[in-house]
């Protein structure tokens, strides 16, 4: 049933997760199908925001965190013992709402990259700006102000835009960086306008209350909310609009293999013609060797392991009817290895012979 | 015979319950106290790293950046909060107090018995409201409503005044001050309500007896008698007002500027916690500088009681002499 070589049976456990929102509805997924499978095994994961997660799994107060953004050598020394591994993909949309000014719902406008850094950096604080109407032609910008909304809380969506927008120009990467919050130069712009809002739901709603709003959100949020969303160019210099399939290729054309012993993966304005160039992996962290964390015994840690190895294989069919992207091959196959690297006092927790071929 | 057997009998049971009752009782009255001094005791140490770190430069920089670009140590400051909080507070008082006075005294003294119990019921509901609610119908009715008909208006008529400058999206301080007074209404004017139902009929009837009008009772009679009773529905308005979280959150735009136009986003000292405190991690300094505004909410919050006190203190005193 559990297919792949998983057991046929497991013992009665209860697992404890936290961490990111933004995979929640996946991860909780997850748990309800797991449970059905194995009818003694309870897995609860409380989105409690990515900090939250890393925090706790530092603690080991859970068994298990998720984090959207990849932990910082700072962090993960601070955790001896602590890795990660991608579990699932995400992008980051453009989203905008024009419709009072009388664009069309549905008109998909271009950005470059130096144009998002100019809006969020409040230089370019209009709609009709001849570097937004340069790109856009045939269609008529309205000459209003421009809302910039970003997120309030700290979140692994913000980590993924900044990450891109430090990506691609030098100033925002010296003067702004990327962190899971930054501090926005549009807030304090003169005649410019910057806004918070909390959550990825927040920002959706409320570049949906204000005409002129832009703001950046997790893809389904903006499907979800029937806004504009943009296309961004990408590094071939093509304008690419978000999609499960565009996201997927930008983790393809990723740089490189993924190398198992640090799955921290960076696929931002990846190669590629088609490639969508903000997207961004989320991590699952966990002791390597689980006893690390006391209260796993072996037989729970065993359980919590096959969870990880169902999560990249027989979990990732339900990933696109939740709007999430599939782990690409070469992601999967590295996970793979690290998961077989998972032990209990050195003792190898899943089996080798799970490994297909 | 028997009815004195009942007492005694009655009295030896009581005696064994009466001391439990004081047990219980002796618990819950030192309960309180106990937890505000743990409460004040957790957040003040979880505040040392951010002092020791900051000292009061704390309490003047007009940063805040946890993470900054050059990966050094995160830049905190607790001014643009402090000052979100006390301008969406003194707001919401100016909006609410003069509503609660007028809601109190209609319920008090006006109403006829028909109107006053809805009336009553109607206050108490708004009090009844959770927060993420009143935040949620912020954000989709009171920020269109603002944005077209108050702040636009606003700006285009007052525009010569600071404080009605800048893009008028209907997210910010004013929005937020409004929602805050709404939200606020229930309390101040029930504890209105009360003080002035207790003022004392003689009084009313001594100005009638001199031939006052309604409103000539209320004015000399009424209102001087409550006065302290007053001023504390005001300072317990101000504290809910002070530290209320979700609906601000949801309309202020919870950006770290200060700006004197109310029509600008900001932020304030318990959004600023709701926004980040989920995801400080592994940030020693970062995570202590949320419990400094935790604490410097609760010393602002404890300044606002001790004024109200002093003013009810010299008032209580002026109505004797």
């Amino acid at each position: 049933m559990g297919g792949g070589g998983m057991p046929a049976t497991m013992p009665t456990v209860a697992l404890l997760g936290a961490g990111a929102t933004f995979p929640a509805p996946l991860i909780q997924t997850w748990t309800v199908q797991f449970n059905q499978m194995y009818s003694g095994v309870t897995i609860s994961y409380n989105p409690i925001g990515s900090g939250g997660g890393i925090q706790q799994i530092s603690r080991k107060t859970v068994d298990f965190g998720a984090s959207d953004a990849p932990l910082s050598n700072a962090q993960l020394a601070a955790a001896p013992g602590l890795t990660l591994f991608p579990e699932t993909l995400g992008g980051v949309a453009i989203t905008y709402n024009l419709v009072p000014f009388g664009l069309a719902n549905g008109t998909v406008l271009n950005f470059t990259p130096n144009v998002i850094v100019g809006i969020y950096y409040g230089t370019i604080t209009h709609w009709n700006d001849p570097a937004i109407a340069a790109i856009n032609p045939g269609v008529t910008l309205p000459i209003n102000l421009i809302t910039a909304v970003h997120r309030s809380d700290g979140s692994g969506t913000t980590y993924a835009f900044t990450n891109f927008l430090s990506d691609v120009n030098i100033n925002w990467a010296t003067e702004v960086g990327y962190a899971t919050s930054v501090k926005w130069p549009v807030d304090t712009a003169m005649n410019a306008n910057g806004v918070g809002a909390k959550g990825n739901a927040g920002v959706a709603g409320t570049v949906a209350q204000t005409p002129g709003a832009i703001g950046y959100v997790d893809l389904i949020y903006a499907v979800q909310n029937h806004l504009g969303v943009g296309a961004v160019m990408n590094a071939a210099g093509n304008y690419v609009s978000p999609s499960l399939q565009t996201i997927l290729w930008a983790a393809q054309n990723a740089t490189g293999t993924p190398n198992p012993a640090d799955l921290r993966l960076h696929i931002v304005n990846a190669q590629g013609a088609q490639s969508y160039p903000i997207a961004t992996y989320t991590y699952m962290l966990t002791y390597r060797d689980m006893s690390l964390n006391p209260d796993l015994t072996q037989q729970k840690a065993t359980v919590l392991a096959y969870f990880f190895w169902w999560e990249v294989h027989g979990g990732q069919q339900y990933s696109s009817g939740l709007d999430y992207v599939s782990l690409p091959a070469n992601v999967v196959a590295a996970d793979e290895q690290f998961l077989l690297t998972l032990n209990y006092q050195g003792t190898q927790l899943l089996p080798s012979s799970l490994m297909p071929g | 015979m028997q009815t004195q057997q009942a007492r005694r009998s009655a009295q030896k049971q009581g005696a064994p319950r009466s001391s439990l009752l004081h047990i219980m009782l002796g618990i819950a009255a030192v309960a309180i106290p106990v937890i505000t001094v743990l409460l004040i005791y957790e957040i003040g140490n979880g505040s040392i790293p951010s002092i020791q770190a900051y000292g009061l430069n704390f309490l003047f920089t007009s940063d805040w950046n946890p993470f900054p670009a050059n990966g050094g140590p995160p830049i905190l400051g607790a001014l643009p909060s402090m000052y979100g909080s006390v301008v969406t507070t003194v707001l919401s008082l100016i909006f609410a107090v003069p509503i609660s006075l007028g809601v109190a005294l209609f319920q008090a003294e006006l109403a006829p018995r028909k109107v006053r119990a809805p009336s009553l019921f109607l206050v108490e509901m708004l009090a009844a409201v959770p927060s993420v609610v009143y935040g949620l119908w912020g954000l989709f009715a009171l920020v269109p409503f603002m944005r077209v008909y108050v702040d636009a208006q606003l700006g285009s008529k007052l525009g010569f005044l600071p404080f009605f400058t800048g893009q008028t999206d209907g997210i910010g301080m004013l929005t937020a001050g409004i929602i805050l007074a709404i939200m606020i209404i229930p309390y101040a004017s029930s504890v209105m309500r009360e003080v002035i139902s207790a003022v004392p009929t003689s009084q009313r009837e001594a100005c009638i007896a001199l031939g006052a009008t309604k409103w000539e009772t209320i004015k000399t009679a009424v209102l001087p008698f409550a006065r302290t009773g007053l001023i504390a529905g005001v300072v317990l308005a101000m504290g809910r007002a002070i530290g209320e979280t979700m609906a601000v959150t949801m309309v202020i735009g919870n950006v770290a500027r200060i700006s004197p136009s109310l029509f600008l986003p900001a932020e304030t000292i318990p959004s600023v916690i709701a926004n980040e405190f989920t995801e400080v991690a592994g940030n020693g300094v970062y995570l202590s500088a949320l419990f400094e505004l935790g604490l410097i909410l609760f010393g602002m919050s404890f300044l606002m009681n001790l004024a109200g006190r002093v003013i009810i203190n010299r008032l209580g005193f002026k109505a004797k002499q």
